[in-house]
């Protein structure tokens, strides 16, 4: 077996041997359905468990087997979290993709790649890297993994563990963590811990024993672990769904799509496992629709009954939904929709990250229709949003919106550990018979009787002779009577926008960061908060920039939006679509200040990074 | 039958009236609003637990002429099914009337109704099948005959859908067919269908008197009243009633509902019998070979499970559990963070 590799050039050539710790990022490649999940989270478990802050995010096709994939890890002493666009390790089992990811690494950047003899089109043994300014290592991947005598079925899902038991000793990480996460994995079960761990083990011991490690580039534990003590990792799609399970859910409906299946599938487990009586029966249902147009319908219709009620989609999904949750809103039923926003337009890349769904969830449905939009930013929200987007749908009696995204979704993410809900529900104004016994009988399911544009409503079963009520999308008076009369239509628009005002205190506010000397102001939403806050670190330190920043957390917008973009000259509304559609909402709601807002948009499938925020902010003065 | 009568709920027929309709004079969904009304009365409905369900179109807007003391929710074009499935899980305890029509039913909400009747979801679902679109103002629905020309829209040049037999392919577990005209017969079949557990499907020729009353249409009152073949009488008989119902001995066959009544048939034609589907499917494809519309209870199982005996529910309804019941605890809370990695 070779020692090193003949390709490699001589340490000294490339860097001052001065070590880089714990600030660079990996990227693995390979192809899809061969198992390299298993082993990406491994080494990100195992990195966090020695209290290193490391994110991964995870470049999937929309496919089941053979096409590339890439999974990134950064590591970042600083707790940087957000993506970076730039890694200087690669570690390849693709052969097709190669080229091109060799060509990506930044001079001085790593590469660790297979020496096994050819399978298919595969010649890793005869390839000559293209780049002299590479430190290479190559691995006998096969070889290793046939020490193993693994199932034919398990081989290539078991091979990752290769390069797993390589990076280990190459970049110095803990192997009793990886054992730890891998135990994790397998649910303390012993033969694929065994297994999988073995190969692990095997591929470590090779490592030592033939490469001499020779690029800058080493992991360090962090024994205060001040990013990652008490801390737990989890999915934005498994954080909603529990959060909703501690919000009571007792209807789910869905049709599967990605990225949000699972939403729907975490739902199941945990309700499952929550949410029965003594005698075992569900304190829930969930139902698989035959399409997106179903899910929402069963959802409107249990609303509509008095259920807490949710679905989980995509944008796909959403364009389905359009005219059911247009009924929601002028009907005023309430229903909590998770949209997990992947690339648009039409089919889009299912598999790929964005937020182009805020304009049109916020203003989904014919006619003049403005919906309730939430807008997570990290894991503790989306568990937050789980519950409280309820109590929000059930007091303003209308569709929530959760815009969650795939980068949100379904990547593992380092949080805190989630609170429970520090308040009861929120059932709204619902009219029981008691209720209307004392009203004499008297009321009018959309009379206005508060000031608050919120009318009070029955729920079916309500046993009182004057508690139903006729529910209809069409035109309506305060009786809930069809009418085609123009005061009666107005009186219901301009009813409804009351209620709209009424949410813009009601939702969550703003999140404002001042900073001192600050200029300028950055606003956003969602997962962009963690590239922003980079960005602003490197606006300072780097171009002495300081940078206000508030992120929106609901729409319709909050009025302090309003009064912090007023507070500026400059304000840059970052996002990730295409169309700047937050800045487009912002000149709606406040037209005065739209020669002052400048949109930093930008969709191409990937997170936001620092670097790209940064330059946009420097360029655009 | 007295005005002052009341029924097993201390109410009048009256108390089960709704507003006024504006249907065109004469159309047949008025006549089946009174049938509903007047079978609920005599069922003694509770109305306060009962939902009217519908989609779009004449037939669905009929919900608000009867039944004026139960809620109900006049949802969107063909998803009334969707609705419903939603409105059934969340609070079992209700019992929903549907009301569709053929374009609803058999265009627009064709899926819908396929995988309601698949769920088996508890609910009398009826279909006012004329044939055409009437709000729109005559276009065919996929229900209209083949070949048969209106004014408006031409001939038709598309084979019939036969809502009955697509619900049998899906596995209906209660499907009839009857005739606006037949106040009788439809009140039969609409108590049977009250104490059915999974989903009645009721197909009512109830033809448009504007837009579709043509000689030569199945869905004409001329067609109606001559090419009719009654398939069994219906009598309803409820367990805690008394009434006897005319049948001849040897010629009729008495089912047992899920609540205990039964549904008496009486058989015209001896070689069906409704608990049998493969002689459901050849009574409705000899109809369709013999234009002749076939009523009756076609076909009835009263062992498939319903949508929500499968969800394992609790026996309290969803939508009346109380909030310890909805929220774990923090305990939960934190036995659930402690699985997760960290």
């Amino acid at each position: 077996m070779t020692v090193v590799d003949l390709q490699q050039a001589p340490a000294t050539q490339l860097h001052s041997g001065q070590r880089i710790v714990n600030d660079f990022s990996f990227v693995v490649a390979t192809t899809n359905g061969t198992g390299s999940q298993t082993s990406n989270n491994t080494l990100l478990r195992a990195l966090f468990k020695m209290g290193v802050p490391a994110t991964g995010k995870n470049l999937f096709p929309s496919n089941i087997y053979g096409l590339p994939t890439w999974f990134y890890i950064r590591v970042n002493k600083d707790n940087y979290r957000a993506h970076r666009s730039q890694a200087e390790v690669l570690v390849t089992y693709n052969f097709d993709t190669f080229a091109e990811d060799l060509a990506a690494l930044p001079p001085g950047g790593v590469c660790i790649y297979p020496m096994d003899a050819p399978t298919g089109k595969k010649k890793w043994n005869v390839v000559t890297p293209s780049r002299d300014d590479i430190y290479y290592y190559r691995i006998p991947v096969d070889e290793l993994t046939a020490t193993m005598n693994p199932d034919q079925a398990l081989k290539e899902y078991i091979a990752n563990m290769v390069y797993v038991g390589a990076v280990a000793y190459l970049f110095n990480i803990d192997m009793g963590e990886i054992e730890r996460a891998l135990s994790y994995h397998f649910s303390g079960k012993a033969k694929p811990i065994a297994m999988n761990f073995g190969l692990v083990k095997l591929a470590y011991d090779w490592a030592k024993d033939n490469l001499q490690k020779i690029d800058p580039y080493w992991c360090e534990a962090m024994p205060d672990a001040t990013f990652t003590k008490d801390k737990i990792m989890i999915e934005g799609n498994a954080a909603a769904a529990l959060g909703a399970v501690f919000g009571g859910v007792q209807f789910v409906a869905w049709y599967p799509i990605t990225p949000s299946s699972s939403v729907a599938e975490n739902l199941q487990s945990y309700l499952a496992d929550y949410r029965h009586d003594a005698e075992g029966r569900a304190t829930y249902a969930i139902v698989q629709a035959e399409d997106e147009l179903a899910a929402i319908g069963m959802i409107v219709g249990a609303g509509w009954a008095g259920a807490r009620s949710m679905t989980a989609t995509s944008g796909p999904g959403i364009s389905l939904m359009a005219e059911f949750t247009g009924l929601a809103y002028f009907a005023e039923v309430p229903a909590v929709i998770w949209d997990i926003q992947r690339m648009g337009p039409s089919t889009g890349l299912p598999t790929r990250t964005s937020q182009g769904d805020i304009i049109f969830t916020h203003f989904l449905g014919h006619g003049d229709t403005r919906q309730v939009v939430l807008l997570p930013a990290n894991m503790e929200e989306c568990f937050r949003y789980g519950w409280e987007a309820f109590d929000f749908a059930e007091r303003l009696q209308t569709p929530v919106f959760v815009l969650s995204d795939l980068d949100l979704g379904m990547n593992q993410h380092v949080s805190s550990k989630f609170e429970y809900p520090e308040r009861p529900m929120d059932r709204g104004k619902v009219l029981t018979a008691e209720d209307l016994q004392k009203l004499g009988g008297q009321w009018a399911r959309y009379k206005d009787v508060d000031g608050d544009g919120i009318t009070y409503r029955t729920l079916p079963g309500t046993d009182h002779p004057n508690a139903a009520y006729f529910t209809r999308g069409t035109g309506h008076n305060e009786n809930a009577g069809y009418s085609e009369k123009v005061e009666d239509w107005h009186n219901n628009l301009k009813r409804l926008a009351r209620k709209m005002n009424t949410a813009r205190e009601l939702l969550p506010q703003p999140v404002i960061q001042r900073n001192k000397g600050a200029k300028i102001a950055i606003v956003s939403y969602g997962s962009n908060d963690y590239a922003i806050k980079e960005a602003m670190d490197y606006l300072k330190a780097r171009h002495d920039i300081s940078v206000d920043y508030l992120r929106i957390l609901a729409l319709p917008l909050s009025p302090k939006v309003g009064e912090f973009i007023n507070g500026y000259d400059r304000v840059y509304v970052v996002e990730n679509n295409e169309e700047g559609q937050m800045a487009q909402i912002l000149r709606i709601d406040f037209p005065q200040k739209a020669p002052n807002l400048v949109s930093v948009a930008r969709c191409n499938g990937m997170p936001l990074d620092a670097e790209w925020i940064m330059n946009q902010v420097l360029e655009r003065k | 039958m007295g005005r002052t009568k009341t029924n097993e709920l201390g109410l009048l027929a009256a108390d089960y009236n709704g507003k006024p309709s504006t249907l065109c004079p004469g159309c047949g969904h008025n006549s089946i609003s009174n049938q509903i009304q007047q079978a609920a009365f005599e069922h003694s409905l509770d109305q306060h637990f009962v939902v009217k369900m519908s989609g779009i179109g004449c037939s669905s807007k009929t919900p608000a002429y009867f039944m004026g003391r139960s809620h109900a929710f006049n949802t969107i074009h063909g998803r009334m099914p969707s609705v419903t499935t939603g409105v059934m899980l969340a609070n079992h305890q209700l019992k929903a009337i549907g009301v569709s029509g053929d374009g609803d039913t058999g265009n627009i909400g064709f899926s819908q109704f396929k995988h309601l009747v698949r769920r088996n979801v508890p609910m009398v679902y009826i279909i006012e099948n004329n044939g055409v679109y009437g709000l729109t103002k005559g276009q065919f629905s996929a229900t209209a005959d083949y070949g048969q020309k209106t004014k408006y829209a031409g001939k038709n040049e598309l084979p019939a859908i036969d809502l009955c037999a697509e619900a049998l392919l899906a596995d209906c577990s209660f499907v009839a067919r009857s005739f606006s005209g037949d106040a009788k017969q439809i009140r039969s079949l609409l108590r049977a269908a009250f104490s059915h557990r999974g989903t009645a499907v009721i197909d009512i020729i109830s033809p448009c008197v504007t837009f579709n009353d043509a000689a030569d249409s199945t869905k004409s009152y001329f067609w109606g009243k001559e090419h009719r073949e009654i398939l069994n009488e219906v009598g309803f008989v409820r367990g805690q009633d008394d009434i006897a119902v005319d049948y001849e001995e040897g010629k009729s066959q008495d089912v047992q509902l899920h609540d205990g009544s039964w549904v008496r048939l009486k058989k015209l034609d001896e070689s069906h019998d409704p608990t049998d589907r493969t002689s459901a499917f050849r009574v409705l494809e000899q109809a369709r070979k013999e234009q002749v519309i076939i009523t009756g209870l076609i076909y009835i199982d009263q062992e498939r499970s319903t949508i929500v005996e499968n969800a394992r529910i609790t026996d309290t309804p969803l939508v009346n559990l109380p909030e310890d019941q909805l929220r774990p605890s923090k305990a939960t809370l934190d036995q659930a963070l402690s699985e997760l990695f960290g």
